[in-house]
């Protein structure tokens, strides 16, 4: 009998070129490279300098969004670019995808997007695929059962002449979450909640495969949630193995196989769950019954608790390393130990990025922005995760909504998520963001995040004030 | 690339865990089209005053650490993006090693690609080599990667790991770009083997 193998595993070995030996790692084939301004144009420099090709240009797409303004677009229909670095950036992307002939979607134009929102909805994220892209949060595509994670640039070289990258074999982490979600409760909790218990290097040298009731209740785009933040657990790529909501989200969209190679794919993939009896290196369980809404009070995203919790005192922590980094990221955040966020007052909120700006994330926003206003010297930022996002939001009048509460709805792209765009907090502004990292600065120099869900950031914005959501679903809303 | 010799060099501690590559070098530095000029923005946040002036208070302003090649940082190091960004700021700098108890795994990748040590060592090394910083500034360490041995003042040797294909890469200077090129055979056996199953984008 033959070893029962995970779903990493299966993909894996699936996709070796030359196996790992005692002097090399393995060569693993790439099926798609995902490509995008910042983290590419030194890679095609060094193609450039070695006189190589882009192997395989029809398993590669680019897109614009990192760099790129968030601003209304002028009467010309385009979105001006008043950054100049950003613009040589964004010409320097579009010349290199010209000379090697990789499809672009360029700013503005209908299909462009964050790249992690962009692959699952153009239906080019499959089970069972190794996608790559040379951006952390390449783990998101891991929602459909595949193998994803994040390159650097000179891995993003490697991809683009050879279709392969030399790889070590990580190990394998399940992660369990058992029982159902309490209203209010949504899949950032979940993840949140992960992280805060395995600390931000819980998961490194593993891959996740999230398992488990509550996991295979969720959505698609919930599940691109939780897979978006394995890497603030330290993990390159997490995963779940594809079941009957995978296919139905994956049917009927541009690049899904049809008619006959619809059916092979999906027998296919219906082979991709572990087998019985398959093995991890690691094990966490949650309970989802007692999640609360998560909020974080730090500057790493581990540093997290259930939002009606007090922030934790330094001076009780055993571990004086761990003591030093809470004690500076309180000093950072302007926090006191011991007391609740629960009614600290904020400047910004943020909806959007690669973790929480798809349809339903917006949907989920403005379900509860509905007759409701941002509070007085509160700024709202909603920033869908794509142009087609932004499209159908405004078929079902999402945006009327956002603006009539006073937020402001802008153009698709990583806005402050990076803050390479100009989105950014000013020093010592407070926001609760849907994002994913509250690295200091990494909203704006100075800045503070909360990391919170959609539901969260929607509260907070209508109170001024972290709000627990629970309670702000109780209240009966004049429509 | 240059290939890695032994090398005896001064350190800097920076003994804070899970340093970000956000921290090592902030986003909005990252509009570049090139690898030069990153040294300048390292740990910019923490560096330099809002004003640009240079924060007295930052470790690596102090004249005393100037020259220095080899930082000591606490754990996870280079935790969060995947910015390559991160390793060339570093050697831009100056610095040819960093140590630590552990290294977040794309950080790792991308240091070894561009010859940059990530050096892992267990928490009494590293405790021991913060604590030599702090009390006597100018500390020297040796470096030896054929032997995978960091030698402290005292003659204690600690070994290292490193991967085998790394360190073979690194010793004689060469890329890892080169190995895979060489694998053509290979790669389109596999590719002759495994049509594309899906529809692809071009």
């Amino acid at each position: 009998m033959t070893q029962p193998k995970t779903l990493f595993e299966k993909i894996w070995d699936a996709h070796i070129v030359r196996p790992e030996t005692a002097d090399t790692p393995a060569v693993l084939y790439i099926d798609m490279h995902l490509v995008h301004e910042v983290t590419s144009p030194q890679a095609f420099t060094e193609l450039r300098e070695r006189g190589l090709k882009v192997r395989r240009p029809e398993r590669t797409l680019a897109t614009m969004d990192h760099s790129t303004p968030t601003t209304p677009r002028g009467l010309d229909g385009l979105i001006p670019i008043v950054d100049t670095q950003a613009a040589a950036q964004l010409d320097r992307l579009t010349q290199n995808c010209q000379d090697f002939g990789i499809p672009l979607y360029r700013l503005g134009t209908e299909n462009q997007g964050i790249v992690h929102v962009i692959g699952p909805e153009q239906g080019l994220t499959q089970p069972g695929m190794t996608i790559v892209c040379g951006d952390s949060h390449t783990s998101t595509h891991g929602a459909f059962g595949a193998l994803a994670f994040g390159i650097g640039t000179s891995e993003v070289a490697h991809v683009l002449a050879t279709q392969c990258l030399l790889q070590s074999k990580p190990h394998t982490y399940a992660v369990r979450v058992n029982g159902q979600l309490q209203p209010g409760v949504s899949a950032k909790d979940i993840i949140l909640a992960i992280i805060a218990k395995i600390g931000i290097g819980g998961g490194t040298g593993h891959v996740f495969e999230y398992m488990g009731d509550a996991i295979r209740a969720l959505s698609m785009e919930e599940r691109m949630t939780i897979c978006n933040m394995s890497i603030e657990g330290g993990a390159r790529a997490g995963m779940v193995a594809p079941d009957d909501t995978t296919f139905e989200y994956i049917a009927g969209r541009p690049f899904a196989p049809k008619g006959a190679e619809w059916e092979a794919a999906v027998a296919r993939w219906r082979n991709l769950p572990s087998d019985e009896g398959a093995t991890y290196d690691k094990e966490v369980v949650l309970d989802a019954n007692e999640l609360t809404p998560m909020i974080t009070y730090g500057t790493n995203p581990g540093m997290g608790m259930p939002i009606n919790a007090t922030i934790p005192d330094p001076a009780g922590m055993r571990d004086p390393s761990a003591r030093m980094a809470l004690d500076k990221a309180l000093t950072y955040m302007d926090l006191r130990p011991g007391t609740p966020l629960l009614g600290h007052p904020v400047d910004v909120v943020f909806v959007g990025s690669c973790t929480n700006s798809r349809i339903s994330d917006l949907r989920l926003a403005a379900g509860l922005m509905r007759g409701r206003k941002v509070a007085p010297g509160v700024r709202m930022l909603v920033v869908p995760g794509s142009q087609q996002v932004k499209r159908q939001a405004e078929v079902e009048g999402l945006d009327q909504i956002f603006k009539e509460a006073g937020a402001e709805w802008r153009e698709a792209g990583c806005s402050m998520c990076i803050a390479m765009n100009g989105d950014e907090l000013r020093p010592g502004q407070y926001a609760v963001s849907t994002s994913n990292r509250n690295f200091e600065g990494r909203q704006g120099k100075g800045g503070r995040t909360f990391l919170a869900s959609p539901l969260t950031a929607v509260a907070t914005a209508v109170n001024g004030c972290v709000t627990d959501v629970r309670e702000m679903l109780a209240e009966p809303v004049a429509v | 690339m240059e290939p890695i010799t032994t090398f005896t060099a001064k350190i800097v501690a920076l003994p804070s865990e899970n340093i970000d590559t956000d921290q090592i070098i902030p986003a909005r530095f990252l509009k570049t089209t090139n690898k030069t000029g990153l040294g300048e923005s390292l740990f910019a946040d923490w560096r330099y005053n809002t004003d640009g002036s240079p924060n007295p208070d930052f470790v690596l302003n102090r004249p005393d650490v100037q020259g220095a090649q080899v930082l000591i940082a606490g754990n996870n190091f280079g935790c969060g993006s995947s910015r390559e960004h991160a390793p060339w700021a570093l050697q831009g700098y100056g610095l040819k090693a960093v140590v630590s108890t552990y290294f977040a795994d794309i950080f790792k990748n991308n240091a070894l690609k561009n010859g940059l040590l990530p050096i892992t060592v267990d928490e009494e090394t590293y405790h021991q080599l913060v604590s030599l910083f702090e009390e006597e500034p100018g500390t020297m360490v040796t470096i030896d990667l054929a032997g995978q041995r960091l030698v402290l003042p005292d003659g204690r040797k600690v070994e290292f790991p490193i991967d085998g294909f790394s360190k073979h890469c690194l010793l004689n200077g060469v890329d890892q770009m080169g190995f895979l090129m060489q694998q053509e055979e290979d790669i389109v056996a596999y590719e002759t083997a495994h049509p594309a199953a899906f529809g692809t984008v071009g």
